[in-house]
């Protein structure tokens, strides 16, 4: 029941929101159907914890602890990036970045994302896990062109082109993976449920699966934002409305990396060797060194949050190919709070860049001036995404290093100077921008704070204090993945 | 038996001669019909491999195929080029005799990589796999190679085929329900490409996408 609401609150939100267009009360709507997503994550996630991993609709539907934690995440962050999309929607239609059909579009193609970003998250069958993440692709392909203007064109376009070769690779693995799975569990729909390949993975072929992986990889690698498969991810970011560049970077990403990651136990079970760990522990790595000395040359403020989203990501997968039951845990608590954090970084980002008609960071100075709570909003956002304590990223991050120390100490100093260098690049950039005067071209306006300090303070108090909750639904997951 | 897995090794072949034909043909027109071909081709075998394995439900794919890419995809495509007034444009292509050497080689490649899969295999289509692995590969390429929106989306369109080539060759076909939303999907691509050329197009006045170098690294 809850997971029918789970699904259906989206998509009918985004039909109503496609015939209520660009009126008054738009946002309302859609706030009041990602707020009913929410709770019906919420209710879905409680009957999980209560009863454990579920079937449902046929064997259609799969929950269980890792992914109804991130259907917990993805429906709360939508909810607050609703909230948050409210005044900043409109304001960017005053301002006369969209137009009507912009507005109309805009709000029903977000919830179309959530949508699609539910049901890679829910279904069973790895298949459909393919054409949802697809179908999460076309509906932000012309949300980051929502503008317009030749930049924002240019990169919806590389967006659309990159991501659709890639997710093509990923199709081919999962045509392998079915070619795998046919032996042992016969023809037909049942070959591709996750339940039944997950209960058989020792016995499909191990050849063809690690055949299949390296597809997978490059495929749902690309939407991950993995280097050297990166290049639509920066573009993408800073082009695209905030609120789009807030749920790409703190759920899409997530999703993509599930679905990996879902790939990777079966290939494993198959292999009996490290093959695909090692394979996203290298990409991981990668990832976090180049998009860390990225970071240092941005002169665009959401750009350079974007590389900090590859950054994290690379973290998050390397953390996952390492694999241990520590680095696992390590892996799951950084996506929650790197998502959080991240989200509630775009979302002051947007409002910096509104205060100042611009995303070039030489042109930002002295948020604090005009407005205290984004000045701080913003400060205290990234004090949390580098890993100061006490915030939760400092947790994971710190989880992370110690299982790398334990299982591959070699590794240890790629991993601490990509951190090191992100750290000092991110501070180095925010610190003037907060601090300093007020140029003459800054305004004041009228913002919604409560997003932002609800991350923050989720984030400080998961850094504080894991509940006990959380961390049991860890090890479940932890144990799902062994 | 043997006749069906001849008509397929056959028809195969059309497949990536067609792949061949649409990495260097310049001709916007041209390009399209070769499309089309292709999707038709596809379409046939499909069917012949539904007809000799007794999967009916290749039949649905079949003409999933028949009506999407042979039909209501080159329409589309078609109905843009016109509106667009492109459909008289030919585009320069570099090097036609090295990406032509590439082609091959991929074709090579995709031979050597799914040789343990067709060691696997026990289906008579298995000969067929590294072909539609090599017209995914040479739909990359024509990616790669060519500087048009509308070429680029038809090297697209030709992986997707290369890819339920595939899928049909190694398995008979994905699940239905795999394979028609993979179809919905490929619609929605279409509505989305067409957007974006009228788009492309009032702002960078042509579909050329090498003017497209705004966004860069380090400026």
């Amino acid at each position: 029941m809850e997971l029918l609401v789970l699904l259906v609150a989206p998509l009918l939100a985004a039909v109503a929101l496609g015939f209520v267009g660009d009126r008054k009360f738009a946002p309302e709507i859609n706030i009041l159907g990602s707020a009913l997503t929410f709770l019906a994550g919420l209710v879905l996630a409680l009957k999980v914890y209560y009863g454990g991993p579920m079937l449902a609709g046929g064997k259609f539907f799969f929950v269980d602890a890792f992914n109804v934690y991130l259907c917990v995440l993805t429906s709360f962050v939508s909810m607050t990036t609703a909230i948050f999309s409210r005044r900043y929607m409109r304001r960017e239609r005053e301002h006369g970045s969209v137009g009507h059909w912009g507005m109309r579009f805009y709000h029903a193609m977000f919830q179309l994302f959530i949508f699609a970003m539910l049901l890679c998250l829910l279904t069973n069958n790895v298949g459909v896990l393919w054409i949802a993440m697809e179908l999460a692709t076309l509906s932000t392909v012309l949300l980051v062109s929502l503008y317009r203007t030749p930049r924002a064109i240019e990169a919806a376009w590389k967006y659309f082109i990159l991501c659709g070769v890639g997710i093509a690779q990923a199709l081919f693995g999962t045509v392998l993976l079915y070619f795998a799975a046919e032996k042992v569990l016969g023809e037909g729909g049942e070959a591709l449920l996750w339940t039944n390949l997950s209960r058989v993975s020792g016995s499909l072929e191990p050849t063809v699966m690690s055949l299949a992986f390296v597809f997978l990889m490059v495929g749902y690698g690309t939407k991950v934002g993995l280097v050297p498969l990166h290049n639509w991810l920066p573009d993408a970011h800073s082009e695209g409305p905030t609120p789009v560049s807030a749920v790409l970077s703190g759920l899409l990403l997530n999703i993509a990396l599930y679905a990996l990651v879902r790939c990777k136990t079966l290939v494993d079970g198959s292999t009996g060797t490290h093959f695909a760990g090692n394979i996203m522990m290298g990409f991981g790595l990668l990832s976090i060194l180049v998009a860390a000395f990225s970071l240092l040359r941005q002169k665009d403020i959401k750009r350079m949050f974007s590389y900090s989203s590859i950054e994290h990501m690379g973290i998050t997968t390397f953390a996952f190919g390492l694999g241990t039951p520590l680095a696992t845990f390590g892996g799951l608590l950084h996506m929650l709070v790197h998502s959080l954090a991240k989200s509630s970084i775009f979302f002051t980002v947007g409002h910096v860049s509104q205060m100042h008609q611009t995303q070039d960071m030489d042109r930002i100075r002295g948020i604090i001036k005009g407005s205290p709570l984004v000045g701080w909003g913003l400060m205290i956002g990234v004090m949390a995404i580098i890993g100061m304590p006490p915030f939760g990223v400092f947790t994971s991050e710190f989880l992370i290093l110690t299982a790398t120390i334990k299982d591959a100490p070699f590794l240890t100093p790629f991993l601490l100077v990509g951190l090191g260098v992100a750290f000092a690049a991110l501070l180095r950039r925010v610190q003037p921008m907060v601090f300093g005067d007020a140029p003459s071209y800054q305004k004041t306006l009228k913002v919604a704070h409560m997003p932002v300090l609800l991350h923050i303070v989720l984030v400080l108090a998961i850094g504080v204090y894991l509940p006990d909750f959380l961390s049991l639904w860890f090890h479940k997951a932890v144990e799902l993945m062994k | 038996m043997q006749i069906a897995a001849q008509i397929i090794g056959f028809l195969a072949a059309l497949v990536l001669l067609t792949a061949f034909g649409m990495l260097v043909q310049r001709r916007m027109t041209a390009l399209i019909h070769l499309f089309a071909w292709q999707g038709l081709f596809l379409s046939i075998s499909t069917a012949v491999v539904g007809f000799m394995a007794g999967q009916r439900h290749l039949y649905i794919s079949s003409l999933l195929t028949l009506s999407l890419k042979v039909i209501l995809l080159p329409y589309i495509l078609h109905v843009l080029v016109r509106r667009l007034r492109i459909h008289r444009e030919i585009e320069t292509v570099v090097n036609v005799p090295l990406t032509m050497l590439i082609g091959v080689a991929l074709v090579i490649f995709s031979y050597h990589l799914t040789a343990p899969v067709r060691e696997l295999s026990t289906l008579v289509t298995r000969s067929v796999l590294p072909i539609a692995l090599a017209t995914v590969l040479i739909g990359l390429l024509m990616m790669i190679t060519r500087r048009h929106a509308v070429t680029q989306i038809i090297g697209f369109l030709a992986m997707e085929n290369g890819l339920f080539f595939a899928a049909t060759s190694a398995t008979y076909g994905m699940p239905l329900v795999v394979e028609l939303g993979v179809a919905l999907d490929v619609l929605i691509a279409a509505f989305i490409f067409g957007i974006f050329f009228f788009h492309i197009h009032t702002s960078f006045d042509s579909l050329n996408v090498e003017q497209m170098a705004r966004l860069k690294e380090g400026d």
